[in-house]
């Protein structure tokens, strides 16, 4: 299976990597369109802010690319917001493969933002990507912005307001949390991207 | 809902893994990979590893072990010690932490938090900050306190620093008491409650821990996100499994990784 993991420039993409070792993938770290074309499945990982990371896929000459691809790919934490129509962060247009817009968690007493620790998740529609994985099974979040729940959710979580957790249109699917850092349920989904299939 | 964490940290020196009393006096207590598997296997949330010697005599944290742990642990872990500028921190980061911890560094020059979390974002950016009550009352910050021979107290206030290291651009803060690190005897809980009440950004105790009922305590009292221990998870004087089960007996919400 060729993965190619694509290089959005954000910071610890080398956890992605290793957790597909893991599971005994090797991942290839690429910011080349051809590369990312011929892999099997793609993975958009992102630390960092929204209008840093649509700059640097520009500058690569991959917003086309992957809005082109036909392959099933997941967008981790940042790479899920960027699958949206928007992001409030930066206020930058992002690769509009899902519609919604991603705005600021709100916060407020005893709501500490950002949203970091492990959150429970509540699934809203059957996927093969969550296959196996238990209703309230536990992920590990870090970030300020999250993406509204449309019927493109199929998890949410909840930090003084829910917002979509796990998402998924067609090929493209997308996880608010950090599967490479979720312990035996992130394995669990990342298992599930790799071995599905499209309908 | 959003879970508290329990962080074991594993203060290290020279790749392996120390524990001092009052940062004093360091004992070896292992090899780092193997006590992060360990931790990880008990349901530890999360890691946090210190570099205790880097500040003090002026170097980097070696890459190497940091990615050896991120190569076998899934679940996230912190790394702090010796990182003084955007391209220290990306060195870690990029081999494989989740977040890096910046104490020393930030109190010699400030502006280090704001260039960090605008390189990588907020959430990538834990200031810790060590502190101890002077005589007149007033809790103020320490710096370089892996070395005793060189520890420095300094003139800042502990609440003003949280404060300017929040406006700085802190996704997190640790606050280590130093006055109850290492003696058991339960976690600074009036210190962390004004450090909360200040605090916007998720707040992590350090310092004290030495049974189960110390956790409970600092959950419900004063309000924090995680509490990080040390030597009571190396000795298994408190076995995580256990203190997870006794705090959700007491109704406070932790993963159970079961």
């Amino acid at each position: 299976m060729r993965v190619a993991v694509i290089d959005s420039g954000g910071a610890n993409i080398g956890s992605v990597i290793y957790a597909l070792e893991r599971l005994g993938i090797d991942a290839a770290l690429t910011a080349d369109a051809s590369e990312i074309r011929q892999a099997e499945r793609v993975i958009l990982p992102g630390v960092g802010a929204a209008a840093t990371a649509m700059a640097r896929l520009q500058e690569h000459g991959l917003v086309e690319v992957i809005r082109s691809l036909q392959q099933p790919m997941l967008g981790i934490c940042l790479g899920m917001q960027l699958l949206f129509d928007h992001s409030d962060e930066g206020d930058v247009a992002c690769l509009g493969l899902l519609p919604g817009r991603v705005r600021k968690l709100q916060g407020g007493p005893g709501i500490r933002v950002p949203h970091m620790g492990w959150n429970a998740l509540r699934k809203q529609q059957e996927s093969p990507l969550l296959a196996g994985v238990a209703e309230g099974a536990y992920a590990y979040f870090v970030h300020s912005f999250a993406a509204p729940v449309t019927v493109d959710a199929l998890a949410t979580s909840e930090h003084g307001e829910r917002f979509a957790a796990v998402v998924g249109r067609g090929r493209c699917f997308g996880a608010q949390f950090h599967p490479e850092r979720s312990a035996s349920v992130g394995a669990r989904i990342l298992r599930n991207f790799i071995g599905m299939e499209l309908a | 809902m959003l879970t508290r964490r329990i962080i074991p940290c594993l203060d290290v020196r020279e790749g392996r893994v120390v524990k001092g009393v009052r940062f004093r006096d360091h004992v070896d207590m292992g090899d780092i990979a193997t006590l992060a598997m360990r931790y990880r296997d008990e349901g530890a949330d999360e890691l946090v590893f210190y570099d205790i010697t880097a500040s003090p005599q002026g170097r980097r944290v070696e890459r190497d072990w940091v990615e050896r742990v991120a190569r076998i642990i899934d679940i996230p872990f912190c790394v702090a010690g010796g990182i003084r500028s955007v391209a220290d921190a990306r060195d870690v980061l990029h081999a494989g932490a989740d977040k890096v911890s910046v104490n020393t560094p930030a109190l010699e020059r400030p502006a280090l938090v704001g260039e960090l979390a605008d390189a990588f974002g907020v959430q990538c950016v834990v200031v810790g900050i060590d502190s101890l009550r002077d005589e007149d009352g007033e809790w103020r910050v320490r710096q370089y306190t892996g070395d005793p021979s060189r520890t420095r107290a300094l003139s800042r206030r502990t609440l003003d620093w949280v404060c300017e290291a929040q406006r700085l651009g802190a996704g997190e803060i640790v606050l280590n008491c130093m006055g109850s690190d290492g003696v058991r005897g339960g976690y600074d809980i009036e210190q962390l409650r004004q450090v909360r009440d200040l605090c916007d950004v998720p707040l992590v105790a350090s310092g004290g821990a030495g049974e189960a009922m110390h956790f409970a305590q600092v959950f419900r009292q004063a309000d924090v996100d995680g509490a990080l221990a040390a030597s009571v998870f190396h000795s298994g004087a408190v076995p995580i499994p256990a203190l997870k089960k006794q705090l959700r007996q007491e109704d406070i919400e932790v993963r159970d990784a079961g």
